[in-house]
């Protein structure tokens, strides 16, 4: 079968269990089989190319030009893995079928096992080194998953986090080693980095890409001092412990350093490293395991100690280090996952993994007693066992290894942890099965052997553990086979017999000190526990949590103080970083000279000048006050409007007087709801620091326009072409109309658009108030000042009426005359606005209203609409949008004049500005209505006509 | 004369208005066009990515104005790929609206919407710096319109704040374009890429400091730390909806920089060396690192997913401050990625949000349809942390490997990485608290809150397809990214096209 399918299929079959979950849990469990030993099948029909020795290749480019490709590889090494992964994933499933309750949601449990199951085959078949750590952080997060899907469970979800976050550094670590590696190598691929040994040994990054991928294969193999999250991953269903956490996914980083084997071992980095981790981590795994009285605690840390026993054969560097190693992750999955599985087996049936509860459960499950004894006494290396094998080789391999201090420490280490292996191994026996004959009531439920669902997994496990045990020259072949895909070119192939008897020799010697030792260990096991109880010693997840908890307070500190929402504290931090960056670039570059020189300043200049500085330092010290603060702003404008008369540009002039009116307008009515004064609401110094930033910032702006009006641009600028062209192109000698509605008509159209958003968004936004709560506030609101007695006074009302033909003749005058005098739509717009802004502030909202046929929002769609279609105008004949065209024509009795497509877009503006100042009013009014004043139905209040035609109907009036 | 360059822009341009006029009180009515404005667009961009792939540079002169007297809009690979991509978002976006019913609770929505997309469009295609600064308006505006919509005193306030500081940015824009035009009299990008050429190296300082204005300006809208502040509050108390699609708006900023900084002042520009290449990537990688420790020290959900945004565009400042055509395509990529990726997460926390009391990180009873939107939270914080399977892995990677060769290696490699780690962290809690922590609560009796809808459910799995072909079908897109790249350091192309295209009444060699 291809390799892509043995990769592709666990994880398409992921969907099946998920789907299927309401069919039973026959049905998924079935499935879940099923897919797994399709991909078992696909892989053995590749067992005639390993066994020739071919490697098995495939592959297509994913990511060419990064290298990350997709390219699978089957060779002994990947085969052998994937056989675990896949063998002992079937027996998982049965397991786990039975043993998840019935509430748990087995669906879930086999999609997230399958996809782990996927991603670890994936990482065992990857040729490419980037696709392997795509399926390695697979592994993690659905061991994430699994660890933490029993997600009532505080200690599941602590311990998938921990876990992720291990693994997690561990891959990201992975990452930047892997990168370097490619990048040396000139490919991403295993099969080219694995023939490049020499240049990757001798290249200046080979020790930080060395340490960058051992730290993600230590985390990954809970190697000291990573080895902390494993044991707390024993919150997840025991089928997960059995799988992801002893036989295969902590196996992921023993099979990469198995894999870089012929690239990165052989150097005295790795050697130190490598061996020095996987010896810590065996003696210590060993010790604690020793001590932990949670069955599955016991079996996690000893896990820990033998990938540390695996870990340091392969340090070693040797090849008969790696044959053992070999031979070691073969028995170790065996034997392990076979006493997991025994341990779900007494917690499924006694309801407790306490070992100090428990005891005695040789005679009320004796299958399962067979079962974990077999296994455990292999893991403490007893003959006719597999383990034996395994332990004995190590031994003859260490026994050889210095390290440093004295020559005999390693044999020493190794045999002291053998030494406590033994007696944790004996321990699980004696303690759990073995001891006197109790009631079945005794334990926290009544414990029997349970159906072959849940004995016959470790069961078969356990005939593989005696059968290699006993007639080792079965698995031989195939261990010398894994072992040369290990090793490579590297070095040949060890010629070494396994077998039990070799003889009586050193190794044989530490076995049976260790052996012995073990069973003394068990029987001074009491005194033992209590100085052990007694020793203070670094609790690993006090420390991790302890680091969580630093690391979490501390970002919060950098954090939130400063987020607080401090609007003036951002404001300063964003112009101090703006000012630094600019003096930057300012002081390197260079100066060069003026070419204008600086014109002499008049007393008006000087007064204009001062008026508006003036204006704008007592806006920002008085702003509390807003009324004063308005007129000042009105100040402002005012000075800018007579400046751009000044500077000749009538237009500008014309539109900021007309939006200044209409601005303050609004504001006024804005005011209306706010308090007359704001309160000082920051401390003096912090205005004194905002006031020097701004001040700094001030200049900045001076002294850089300084700079700029004195020069010249380096090419003419691009407005000669517009004053040469705009009568020739535009039809307009006014400039700035025609730039506006023509030249860049674009930038226009845009702006109406900006501006009659504006309008809407305040629309809405009274809109939502009113239907709120703020209603009944603003309903019932009562003035903080008396009010005027009449309100809609007679004169105003006459005089805006007389006003209102006059102002649309201007408006419509203006408008027309905009394409050669100063003037135009956007004026003309705001010239009606007023007029019509007028009548509302003289007769009131509603009585307004009610005369108004068109709704503004109609007439800010239809301008900005009329806008766009003239636009799309151009398009009718072939030119792009917004190309004007304008010709002369000559209706009897009026003189010739100009005709320009320009105009109808100028309507357009004309008609989007004063819908947008229309219905922004409009708003405001709305909020302003209150219950106890009624909308007046009439012009004005006094009525001279109204009171004649009314008889007097109150003679005793005033 | 083919005019669909200009159809993103006035497609929505004339949908909006006519949204107003005619169908203001009929919100059906609105949600037809607005959905079918959003699919045509697609379709467009689809036809103008397709004609532009091949490297060519589509011109369109408005008013039949030549630059860089009159405006222009440009679609090369680079401003093509953007569209397709803001009209993929949107569309999911509107998608969830109208699913949640988000754009019923306030008034004109959909006109907002449209507006707000034509704005996106415009400063994507836009030739010239003046039209962007008032596209940058358009799209101001609009969002902030869409940002308050349906109103709430924390969203006003966060509102104000927001609109405040852009317009700190909009009056740095202007000063810089006043800087710019008075220092070359063009605001043309190609006009201009031509003129700071013949600026003599003895008088540097003017184009100087106003290009770092004009950086500095995009900065802001990219959210680089320090000017990043506008961000955390107003994305999170938007309207899940509106902060998804503004998952695009902080890319105009990004954009804009590879844009201007790859054509009008490239790296390689004698009179300009010597300023960002000094501080940009500093500051992008303080804002990777801020972003990512944001997400752990975030206190709410949705605070989480806006930091994770800065530390996303930290991401992307960091790619893009390298200026090297591979860190450009991979910027390019994670763009895309972070796009789909922030989307996704802003909508899932809506989702969150509609049945929980709070979006404060503490556990409380398991949310309507917990199980489906905690595997989508799952697979989009996987996304957001670059975690594979997703496309957020890839675009690591691409920035890793781009980085190989720089000075700033070592320094670049570990914050990325170990933002990284602090990012799964932060997400690891956040996410294990809100969904699986509330398992440890019965379920409540009276479930009032209902479930998300199902074509809320459909935009986000729209999504996160979107991430998972961005990956399966990665190695098209990074193709075209480079390709993109090696468009962007090689503008001759572009600026010829641009420059010497006659319009009406000019040759245009004739001002320049």
């Amino acid at each position: 079968m291809s390799l892509f399918l043995i990769v592709a299929l666990p994880f398409l079959g992921a969907l099946l269990p998920g789907l299927m979950n309401s069919a039973g849990r026959q049905a998924v469990g079935g499935v879940t089989f099923t897919v797994s030993l399709a991909a078992f099948i696909g892989l053995l029909t590749n067992l005639p190319a390993i066994l020739a020795g071919e490697v098995v290749q495939t592959g297509f480019n994913w990511f060419p030009q990064l290298g990350l490709n997709v390219t699978l590889m089957l060779d002994g090494l990947g085969f052998f893995f994937a056989l675990l992964i896949l063998g002992i994933g079937m027996l998982i499933i049965v397991y786990g079928r039975h043993y998840l309750a019935r509430e748990d949601n087995m669906g879930e449990f086999f999609t997230y096992l399958l996809l782990f199951q996927g991603a670890m085959v994936g990482i065992v078949l990857s040729d490419n080194i980037l696709l392997l750590l795509i399926f390695w952080e697979l592994t993690s997060l659905s061991s994430f998953l699994l660890i933490g899907y029993w997600k009532h469970l505080e200690a599941g979800r602590q311990g998938a986090r921990m876990a992720l976050t291990v693994t997690g550094m561990g891959g990201l670590a992975m990452i930047g080693g892997m990168l370097i590696l490619g990048n040396i190598a000139g490919s991403y691929d295993l099969s080219v980095i694995l023939q490049n040994r020499e240049a990757i040994q001798a290249d200046p990054l080979y020790v930080p890409a060395l340490l960058l991928i051992l730290i993600g294969c230590f985390t990954k193999s809970a190697q000291f001092p990573f080895h902390f999250w494993l044991p707390h991953a024993m919150a997840a269903p025991t089928p997960v412990s059995a799988y992801l956490h002893s036989a295969t996914m902590v196996k992921a980083g023993i099979f990469l350093m198995a894999r870089m084997w012929p690239v990165l071992s052989g150097t005295p980095e790795w050697f130190y490293v490598v061996t020095t981790a996987g010896l810590i981590t065996m003696v210590l795994g060993a010790v604690i395991a020793l001590f932990k009285h949670d069955l599955k605690a016991l079996l996690a840390f000893s896990t820990v100690s033998h990938l540390g026993l695996i870990t340091m054969l392969l340090g070693t560097g040797t090849a008969f280090g790696a044959m053992v190693a070999v031979f070691h992750i073969l028995n170790h999955a065996t034997f392990k996952a076979a006493l997991f599985m025994s341990a779900g087996i007494v917690d499924h049936e006694t309801k407790t993994r306490d070992i100090r509860i428990l005891g005695g459960l040789r005679h009320l499950m004796p299958i399962t007693f067979v079962i974990a004894t077999l296994g455990a006494l292999s893991m403490a290396g007893i003959p006719l066992l597999n383990g034996f094998l395994s332990k004995e080789m190590m031994l003859k391999e260490m026994e050889k290894t210095y390290l440093f201090g004295p020559e005999w420490l390693v044999p020493a280490l190794v045999t002291f942890g053998s030494l406590m292996s033994a007696a944790y191994c004996f321990r699980l026996i004696g303690h759990t099965f073995l001891g006197k004959k109790r009631d079945p009531e005794s334990y926290p439920a009544k414990p029997h052997d349970p159906g072959p669902g849940l004995w016959l997994p470790p069961a078969i496990l356990i005939v593989l553990v005696v059968a290699i045990g006993v007639a080792p020259f079965l698995a031989a072949p195939f261990v010398k086979l894994v072992t040369a895909s290990v090793i490579g070119s590297v070095a040949e192939v060890p010629d070494y017999t396994i077998k039990i008897w070799h003889g009586v020799n050193t190794p044989l010697i530490m076995s049976i000190i260790a052996i012995v030792g073990g069973l003394i260990v068990l029987a001074l096991f009491k005194p033992l526990l209590a100085v052990w109880d007694k020793t203070p010693r670094p609790e690993a997840k006090s420390i991790f949590d302890d680091i969580i908890a630093a690391l979490l307070m501390w970002a919060r500190w950098a954090i939130h103080p400063l987020h607080n929402g401090a609007f003036t504290r951002y404001a300063m931090i964003a112009t101090i970083a703006i000012l630094a960056a600019g003096y930057h670039a300012w002081t390197t570059g260079t100066v060069g000279e003026a070419v204008r020189a600086v014109q002499p300043i008049g007393w008006v200049e000087v007064a204009g000048w001062v008026m508006l500085a003036a204006a704008t330092v007592g806006l920002a010290s008085l702003h509390h006050n807003r009324l004063l603060a308005l007129i000042l702003i009105g100040i402002v404008g005012l000075m800018v409007s007579v400046g751009f008369v000044y500077l000749s540009a009538p237009d500008l002039a014309m539109t900021q007087i007309t939006v200044e009116v209409v601005t303050i307008i609004l504001l006024l009515l804005a005011l209306n709801f706010l308090p007359n004064v704001t309160p000082e609401e920051s401390p003096l110094w912090k205005r004194i620091r905002d006031v020097s930033v701004a001040a700094v910032g001030g200049l900045a702006a001076m002294a850089l326009s300084y700079h700029y009006l004195l020069r010249d641009a380096v090419v003419a600028p691009i407005s000669e072409f517009h004053l040469a062209n705009s009568y020739k192109g535009g039809g307009g000698t006014n400039v700035v109309n025609v730039i506006l509605v023509d030249f860049r008509g674009f930038d226009t159209y845009a702006e109406i658009i900006v501006l009659g958003i504006a309008a809407l968004l305040i629309y809405a936004l009274t809109e939502t108030l009113l239907s709120g709560p703020v209603r009944a506030r603003l309903l019932n609101r009562v003035p903080d000042k008396p009010l005027s007695g009449t309100q809609h006074p007679m004169m105003m009302v006459v005089l805006t009426r007389v006003m209102m033909p006059v102002v649309l003749m201007v408006g419509f005058y203006i408008f027309l005359r905009g394409h050669n005098e100063p003037g135009g739509g956007f004026i003309a717009g705001l010239v009606v606005s007023i007029g019509v802004v007028m009548q509302y502030m003289a007769s009131g909202f509603a009585w307004a209203e009610d005369r108004q046929r068109f709704p503004y929002h109609g007439i800010i769609g239809a301008g900005v609409l009329i806008a766009g279609l003239t636009g799309i105008g151009s398009w009718f004949v072939g030119k792009p949008f917004m190309t004007t065209d304008f010709t002369y024509v000559r209706i009897p009795p009026f003189q010739e004049f100009e005709l320009a497509t320009a105009l109808l877009f100028d309507l357009g503006v004309f008609l989007a500005v004063l819908g947008a100042v229309m219905l922004s009013l409009e708003s405001f009014s709305r909020l302003a209505r209150r219950a106890h004043i009624k909308d007046s139905d009439e012009p004005m209040d006094i009525d001279p006509s109204r009171d004649q035609a009314v008889p007097n109907t109150n003679p005793e009036g005033v | 004369m083919t005019h669909w360059i200009i159809a993103p822009v006035i497609l929505p341009a004339i949908l909006a208005p006519f949204i107003v006029l005619a169908a203001r009180y009929h919100l059906n009515i609105q949600r037809v066009f607005s959905v079918v404005g959003i699919l045509a667009q697609i379709a467009i961009a689809i036809g103008l990515l397709w004609v532009a792939s091949d490297g060519t540079v589509i011109l369109y002169q408005l008013g039949d104005w030549a630059a860089p007297f009159g405006i222009v809009l440009v679609g090369d690979r680079l401003s093509t790929m953007m569209v397709l991509l803001t009209a993929v978002l949107s569309l999911f976006v509107l998608m969830y609206a109208i699913g949640s019913g988000w754009d019923d609770r306030g008034r004109h929505f959909h006109a907002l919407f449209q507006f707000q997309i034509m704005g996106i469009m415009g400063a994507f295609l836009t030739g010239d710096l003046f039209n962007l600064f008032v596209f940058f308006e358009v799209l101001l505006i609009a969002s902030y319109g869409l940002m308050i919509h349906a109103g709430g005193n924390e969203r006003l306030r966060a509102g104000v704040q927001y609109v405040l500081f852009n317009l700190l940015g909009s009056t740095l824009f202007l000063f810089a374009l006043g800087a710019i035009y008075a220092e070359a009299g063009t605001l043309n990008m190609a006009d201009l890429a031509r003129r700071v050429t013949e600026i003599d190296a003895s008088e540097t300082v003017g184009i100087r400091v106003a290009a770092v204005l004009l950086l500095l300006v995009f900065a802001i809208k990219a959210a680089l730390v320090p000017l990043h502040f506008w961000l955390p509050s107003s994305y999170a108390e938007a309207p899940g909806p509106v902060a998804a699609l503004f998952a695009i708006m902080t890319k105009v900023g990004a954009y804009a920089i590879i844009r201007v900084y790859t054509i009008v002042f490239p790296p390689d520009l004698e009179v300009t060396s010597g300023l960002h290449d000094v501080w940009l990537q500093p500051a992008a990688l303080i804002s990777l690192a801020l972003g990512m420790i944001g997400v752990l020290a975030a206190k709410k959900l949705d605070r989480l997913v806006t930091f994770a945004v800065i530390g996303s565009m930290g991401m992307v400042l960091v790619a893009i401050s390298m200026f090297t055509p591979a860190s450009i395509g991979a910027a390019l990529y994670y763009i895309i990625h972070s796009t789909l990726a922030g989307a996704a997460l802003f909508l899932i926390v809506d989702m969150v949000k509609d049945s929980r009391t709070s979006l404060v990180l503490r556990a409380m009873p398991p949310v309507a349809g917990a199980s489906l939107t905690a595997a989508l939270f799952f697979a989009a914080a996987i996304a957001m942390a670059g975690l594979p399977p997703l496309s957020g892995f890839i675009g690591k990677l691409l920035i890793l490997d781009a980085a190989y060769d720089t000075d700033r290696l070592a320094l670049i490699w570990t914050v990325i990485l170990a933002s990284s780690l602090i990012a799964i962290v932060g997400f690891g809690r956040a996410g294990s608290t809100v969904f699986w922590k509330a398992k440890a609560y019965a379920t409540q009796e009276d479930q009032t809150a209902q479930p998300p809808n199902a074509m809320a459910y459909a935009a986000v799995m729209g999504l996160l397809a979107m991430s998972i072909a961005l990956t399966a079908f990665g190695g098209f897109v990074h193709d075209f990214t480079l390709a993109t790249a090696d468009q962007l350091f090689n503008p001759e192309a572009y600026i010829s096209t641009v420059v010497d295209t006659p319009g009406k009444l000019s040759t245009p060699s004739e001002g320049s």
